[in-house]
């Protein structure tokens, strides 16, 4: 974005980002929900999925977002109605924010300040604030209890997601994601350059603790016990109708598409290619075209990343609640801590 | 061969379900579905679509109306004098059908009826294209039970050794 920011009136840099922002979100959304919840599952379930609106289904988005809109807005007459309305905001907005760090290209980025990490893990903890706010102010046994539940298990998921997003940092010696981008392009393993140096070879285990992590934060299927129907009906969504249950599951999956983004960026190696294969020696000397290129190839990861968490999900039956919280303190916890130190070490041997 | 754990062998399971529903339906994939507007569905021969009726079995001695739980066949009839089977003879009294109405609305296709005929007049046919706007549509007339004749497969070949069924 400061590409074009350069010559242009506060204004207009705005709307560009706003614009810029809504697309980065809404994007990734209807294309996993396109790709994969229509069409990937259906095909795992030897069914062909939506076929008659638009050619294959493609069209089928918008009639789904139609129908969403055209119901009535219902409060449940105990609620906490102004709570109960906010909810789904809150929800919605932190997905906002994330995207806001993410960088697409050299210059194509909405901000970029050295504690990008750091916000990013911050920030992405509001959603559990818009879940409790919903399950708490619905007036409703299930909504309260599938809130608890999904406080429990996004607290519980938050701690080895920044665990093991430290080894990143402790290898890159930056939380700026851009720089943490070019140093994975820019980088060589042992003298060999032809690969770069994504972080996903030498932060393997970072990266798997990273991606259940975040699988569970999504609350996608293994670890989908606060909206689990068989037990709490739909969780803390149970009330929602209408468009604010809309935003609830754009939120979802705009979600999954933005944690997919940026785990592309701390391991894939995010918006660019290995710099030797272009002759690139330094960040400046990046060719303009990688400003389009770049959130082409971004996108690219994103999909084969969300690709893999949307598998999973329709893999695998649902974990039992304490089942979920062992597994994150007495395993993910553990492992993303030597994780830590085994980088730590390393870093300083070499 | 080492054992492949559980969750990887689930991750290929859904994986090659997958590869199978897009791989062209020439090559023997495609999905198990039918899109069925637009392609009819072939249901299993012995499905149990819809009740057919064949008329001239029927005696009106009411067995199956007796034994339907739902109380969805109505049967009207009225002696009748058929021609004697040998000449000279007097003519038979015969029970003639007025009315023999299936309310498919209220049948649950229990197929007690079937079981129960003893002339072999009522049938399972796989015709499963019946459905109307207005429920009241769903009393289905004997002329019409009896077009459902033509749908029902032939009795399935009896096994080696059977007694053969006399009379039909």
């Amino acid at each position: 974005m400061s590409l074009l920011a350069a010559d242009l009136p506060y204004w207009a840099q705005s709307l560009l980002r706003v614009l810029g922002g809504t697309v980065a979100v809404l994007l990734p959304a209807g294309t996993i929900v396109y790709l994969f919840l229509f069409k990937m599952m259906s095909f795992m379930q030897s069914r062909l999925g939506p076929m008659e609106a638009g050619p294959y289904g493609s069209l089928q988005l918008f009639a789904e977002v139609g129908k969403w809109l055209q119901k009535e807005d219902i409060a449940p007459e105990n609620a906490d109605t102004r709570v109960f309305r906010m909810a789904p905001l809150v929800v919605l907005v932190s997905t906002f924010l994330l995207v806001a760090v993410v960088p697409f290209g050299p210059d194509a980025y909405f901000t970029d300040f050295d504690a990008g990490v750091f916000y990013m893990l911050a920030v992405s903890s509001i959603s559990t604030l818009g879940i409790l706010m919903a399950g708490w102010s619905s007036a409703n046994k299930y909504s309260l209890l599938g809130g608890l539940r999904a406080a429990g298990q996004l607290i519980a998921y938050e701690l080895p997601m920044v665990l093991s997003v430290i080894g990143v940092v402790i290898q890159a010696g930056t939380m700026n994601l851009q720089s943490i981008v070019i140093q994975q392009n820019d980088g060589e393993i042992f003298g060999f350059d032809g690969l770069g140096n994504p972080f996903l070879l030498t932060q393997f285990v970072g990266f798997l603790v990273f991606m259940i992590s975040v699988q569970a934060e999504l609350t996608q299927t293994p670890f989908d016990m606060p909206i689990a129907e068989s037990e709490l009906v739909s969780g803390y969504m149970t009330e929602y109708s209408g468009f604010r249950f809309l935003i609830f599951f754009i939120a979802e999956f705009a979600t999954a598409g933005v944690f997919s983004l940026i785990a592309s960026v701390l391991f894939l190696g995010g918006w660019g290619l290995p710099f030797s294969w272009f002759g690139w020696e330094s960040v400046d000397g990046i060719d303009n075209w990688m400003n389009v290129g770049g959130p082409l190839i971004l996108v690219t990861k994103m999909v084969v990343l969300s690709g893999i968490i949307m598998w999973v999900r329709f893999s695998f039956p649902r974990m039992r609640e304490d089942q979920l919280q062992r597994f994150a303190w007495k395993v993910l916890v553990p492992i993303s801590l030597v994780n830590i130190m085994i980088t730590a070490i390393l870093k300083v041997v070499f | 061969m080492p054992k492949v754990p559980g969750m990887i062998k689930g991750l290929g399971v859904t994986a090659r379900t997958m590869a199978e529903t897009i791989k062209p339906k020439k090559l023997g994939g495609g999905a198990h579905t039918v899109q069925y507007p637009h392609e009819k569905e072939s249901p299993p021969i012995r499905a149990r679509g819809v009740i057919a009726l064949r008329e001239d079995n029927c005696t009106a001695c009411m067995l199956c109306a007796r034994s339907c739980p739902d109380w969805c066949i109505f049967i009207e009839a009225h002696k009748d004098l058929a021609p004697p089977r040998r000449a000279g003879g007097a003519p038979r009294k015969v029970n003639k059908l007025d009315r023999f109405d299936i309310d498919y609305a209220l049948c649950m296709y229990c197929g007690i009826c079937v079981e129960v005929c003893p002339f072999d007049a009522l049938f399972w046919s796989p015709e499963y294209e019946y459905s109307e706007p207005k429920i009241a549509d769903l009393l289905h007339d004997k002329t019409k039970l009896g077009e459902w004749m033509e749908t029902v497969p032939e009795a399935p070949a009896l096994e080696a050794g059977a007694e053969k069924k006399k009379g039909k």
